[in-house]
């Protein structure tokens, strides 16, 4: 993949196929310690220990519709090749967390690219999903709760509704570039 | 101090939605965009936020969702349409370019785009 927030709407899907009703993000961006690493944990259906075993090697799936399984496994070589790994917690019918760890100045390691589309699509597409995003850069934090937004909304109007999209992607527009160096 | 000052932008827009709820949600189009790894490679996230802004453009109420990988990897991104009554159709191979036809001939007047079609349900 040709972004590391690709590969995290890829973990989030896995999450959502688990049927997760909770998902929480975390991305940490250090360059002293010159680390790069995310991680998606979920509440959904977990995995057993034979499966996790098996699971980053490729192609383990437990998908009928094609044979292999390829988020995890891309996701391990994607990091392995930039002296990192993923790692795997997960309990039958607790949920899942994986971890995926990056050397920060790799030259292969890709950008993160685009998370605000992938929040939104997220969002959008999974609208009573409970997501928590924490979004660590250099010591400066962005924290979004989909279920503080649902509070002010109160119960009527959905997260998917096209005005509260909108509302999101200009908010995720201003919180990331602050993050990134913008005011305090 | 913009997570305050957005918030209360939202405050406000949660009266102005409020007021026209009924109109906005009703008879449901249903859009699902392929999102297993095969989609998101071929460029789904793309497709499902062009899809997005299109509806947002034309005011269009339409539910969007995905689904994980049915094995037309070769076929990705793929995008179903279904409107109510109607046959599902899938389309393959799908650009932004493309979703934001999808959108306007499709979801909105019922049209097939018949260059992009790859199969056909009956709902
Ligand atoms: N968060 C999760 N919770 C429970 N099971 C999971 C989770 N993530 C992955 N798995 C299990 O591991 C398998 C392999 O996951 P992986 O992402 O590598 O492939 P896949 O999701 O099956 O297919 P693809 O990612 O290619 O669309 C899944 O089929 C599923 O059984
Ligand atoms: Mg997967």
């Amino acid at each position: 993949m040709e972004e590391l927030s690709l590969h995290i709407l890829d973990l989030v899907q896995n999450s959502i196929g688990a049927a997760a009703t909770r998902v929480g993000i975390l991305i940490e961006e250090d360059v002293a310690a010159d680390r790069f690493l995310f991680e998606v944990k979920d509440n959904g259906q977990g995995m057993d220990k034979e499966l996790v075993r098996e699971v980053l090697k490729p192609f383990t799936t437990t998908r009928t519709t094609r044979r292999v399984g390829l988020g995890l496994s891309l996701l391990d070589m994607a990091a392995r090749q930039c002296d990192g790994g993923v790692e795997i917690d997960t309990e039958p019918g607790k949920g899942t967390r994986v971890r995926a760890v990056f050397r920060y100045s790799h030259w292969d390691r890709a950008p993160l690219g685009d998370i605000k589309t992938t929040l939104l699509t997220i969002i959008a597409a999974n609208p009573e999903l409970q997501l928590e995003y924490v979004h660590r850069v250099n010591g400066r934090i962005f924290r979004l709760d989909t279920e503080e937004i649902r509070t002010v909304l109160g119960g009527d109007i959905p997260l998917n509704n096209m005005a509260v999209l909108g509302w999101l992607d200009d908010y995720l527009a201003q919180s990331l570039a602050e993050l990134y160096g913008g005011e305090e | 101090m913009t997570a305050l000052k957005n918030l209360d932008d939202l405050r406000k827009l949660r009266e102005r939605v409020k007021e026209d709820l009924n109109e906005r949600f009703g008879g449901e189009i249903k859009i699902i965009v392929g999102m297993g790894t095969c989609g998101i490679a071929a460029g789904a996230r793309e497709v499902m936020a062009a899809i997005l802004n299109e509806l947002r453009l034309r005011n269009i109420n339409a539910t969007v969702t995905q689904t994980g990988c049915i094995g037309m990897c070769e076929r990705e991104p793929l995008v179903d349409i279904v409107r109510p009554g109607e046959k599902r159709i899938t389309y393959g191979r799908v650009t932004p370019r493309d979703a934001k036809r999808l959108v306007a001939e499709h979801v909105l007047h019922g049209r097939v785009v018949e260059d992009l079609v790859v199969a056909r349900f009956e709902e």
